[in-house]
């Protein structure tokens, strides 16, 4: 253990440690080591620190361990924490043109901001006009095509924010290591399906 | 007294027990690797392995037919011969060290007379040291003839180790020789009928179990393989069954250290206050003995931390050396003066 001393003035300091012509000025404060340990010092410190260290860890041989078995078990999420991308649907029914099998229309309109926000460029969008026989989304334009490349997304969660409809959102899913590249882009169905929920969300105060 | 083999064996016993012991021997090996991970963990709150097989049971298997599938490899700059026949050195001194190592009284096996032990020689303790001195030429070449610097620190640092704690441990297994006056190891069991040598020779048990911590490169003196400035040391440059067999001589050193320790301080196949079990418990009392030694190795392991060298130096030979030494008089004296 080292003690802090009260830090001497220039002349002091030096002097403390035995150095000539060296003016460290106010701010160094000298830290003065405790002396070498003596030999039943050292006896103690070799035989009943190390019986010590042995007690520890034996103790800790008798405690259950820690270990998550992952893939069986899991840590559970907490519910901000930004996995795999949703794309959201309204929760009615309707809309002229739309497919009633499918729910809502589309939250997303198209409008790329998301796109634009996206800091690894990862989101790609082609927005197509609705038509009164053929409506996807409620607004004017909707996203024909809306495609996240997984691979390069990092998961900052941006695009959330720049939506202004709250299409789009990120999940809780993490499981995401695939086989190939190009099964990593995500489309518009995989997205807006209903995601697998694989991942365990942690409980208020958990 | 020189221990007189008061019977002899017929030829095939000798060579039945050849395989057994090496069959045996072998066989615990894997158990040792296993039992050390999977202690290892728990030491640090976790599993170990535990995939492989029922409770990870069969993890060592996976392991050795991982390294022995791989490809045999060496470095441009090593010597040929010499990088191929220094992990064999290394594997056969273990193995024959571990052939002196009495499991058991002499029994009656089907009307012969057969003793649980390879062969009890009568040089016993020397047996072990001159085979301990061969090991070292198993780390010390195959450092030097891989050619890199890493193994060559790492088998210059070995070297310097074996022969500063050697001394210590001979020192400390002198005391127990002037006691027992005898140097057959099966003769030093026999002594210890009134009290296992661990009372009497406590302070020579404790050098003779850090020096073979020493002895077997076992951690906190495993400063030949010290990874953090050595990459591997001395078998940096091996892989894959020429790894394994280094892998496997180390821990049958650890085994081999256990067993002397057991007959020689620990009373081998005896058991305490005067319990006689059947003859054929004998190698299982021995087992038990040295398994708890074996846990002494993974346990230090688990808690202490490397040494450096010069602390590893200084250890040996101001601190170890003098109270080896002091043991061995203090011994002499007393034995002279109760005579």
């Amino acid at each position: 253990m080292s003690t802090h001393t009260e830090p001497p003035a220039g002349d002091a300091a030096a002097a403390l440690l035995n150095v000539e012509g060296w003016n460290p000025g106010e701010d160094v404060i000298v830290v003065k080591r405790t002396p070498a340990p003596g030999p039943a010092r050292s006896t103690w410190r070799t035989f009943a620190e190390t019986l010590r260290g042995l007690a520890t860890t034996f103790g800790r041989m008798l405690e259950t361990p820690v270990t998550v078995q992952y893939p069986e078990e899991k840590t559970p999420v907490y519910p901000r924490f930004r996995g795999r991308h949703k794309l959201h649907r309204f929760e009615d029914v309707g809309g002229a043109g739309s497919d009633p099998a499918q729910g809502g229309l589309e939250k997303c309109v198209g409008c790329s901001l998301c796109a634009a926000a996206c800091p690894a460029d990862c989101i790609r969008v082609v927005a197509a006009e609705n038509t009164p026989e053929h409506r996807v989304s409620a607004g004017e334009r909707y996203a024909a095509v809306y495609e996240i490349n997984l691979s390069r997304c990092i998961f900052c969660g941006y695009c959330e924010i720049a939506c202004p409809f709250d299409a789009i959102t990120m999940g809780h899913d993490y499981e995401l290591s695939d086989y190939d590249r190009s099964d990593l882009i995500f489309t518009k169905e995989m997205l807006l399906a209903e995601p697998l929920e694989r991942t365990p969300l942690r409980n208020e105060g958990e | 007294m020189i221990a007189v083999v008061g019977y002899y064996e017929p030829w095939w016993i000798q060579i039945v027990k050849a395989i057994v012991i090496f069959a045996v021997g072998l066989q615990l090996v894997p158990v040792v690797l296993l039992a050390e991970r999977k202690l290892l963990g728990r030491f640090q709150a976790r599993y170990g392995p535990n995939r492989v097989g029922p409770y990870g049971a069969l993890q060592p298997l996976a392991d050795i037919l991982k390294l022995l599938t791989k490809e045999q490899f060496r470095p441009s700059t090593s010597v040929g011969l010499l990088f191929a026949v220094a992990p064999l050195i290394s594997i056969l001194t273990a193995v024959a060290a571990f052939a002196i190592i009495p499991f058991g009284n002499v029994q009656d096996i089907f009307g012969t007379r057969v003793g649980l032990y390879g062969i009890d020689v009568s040089i016993g303790p020397l047996y072990v040291f001159a085979f301990g001195g061969v090991a070292f030429y198993g780390i010390m070449l195959g450092g030097w003839s891989s050619g890199s610097k890493y193994s060559f620190l790492g088998a210059m640092r070995g070297a310097a180790q074996l022969i500063s704690y050697e001394v210590s441990q001979g020192l400390a297994l002198l005391g127990v020789i002037i006691t027992s006056q005898t140097l057959s190891l099966t003769g030093i069991v026999t002594a210890q009928k009134g009290m296992w040598y661990i009372v009497p020779q406590f302070f020579g048990f404790l050098i003779f179990l850090v020096a073979g911590f020493a002895e077997t490169n076992r951690a906190p003196f495993d400063l030949t393989e010290a990874d953090a400035e050595l990459v591997g040391g001395y078998n940096t440059e091996f892989g894959g069954g020429r790894f394994a067999s280094y892998y496997f001589a180390e821990y049958l050193n650890v085994l081999v250290v256990s067993g002397i320790v057991t007959t020689v301080f620990l009373g081998g196949w005896l058991l305490p206050f005067g319990i006689h079990p059947p003859g054929f418990l004998d190698p299982f009392v021995v087992l038990f003995k040295m398994s708890l030694i074996t846990f002494l190795f993974i346990w230090a392991r688990a808690t202490l931390p490397r040494l450096r060298y010069d602390q590893l130096m200084s250890f040996g030979w101001k601190v170890l050396l003098p109270l080896a030494t002091l043991n061995t008089l203090v011994t002499a004296i007393l034995v002279v003066v109760t005579h």
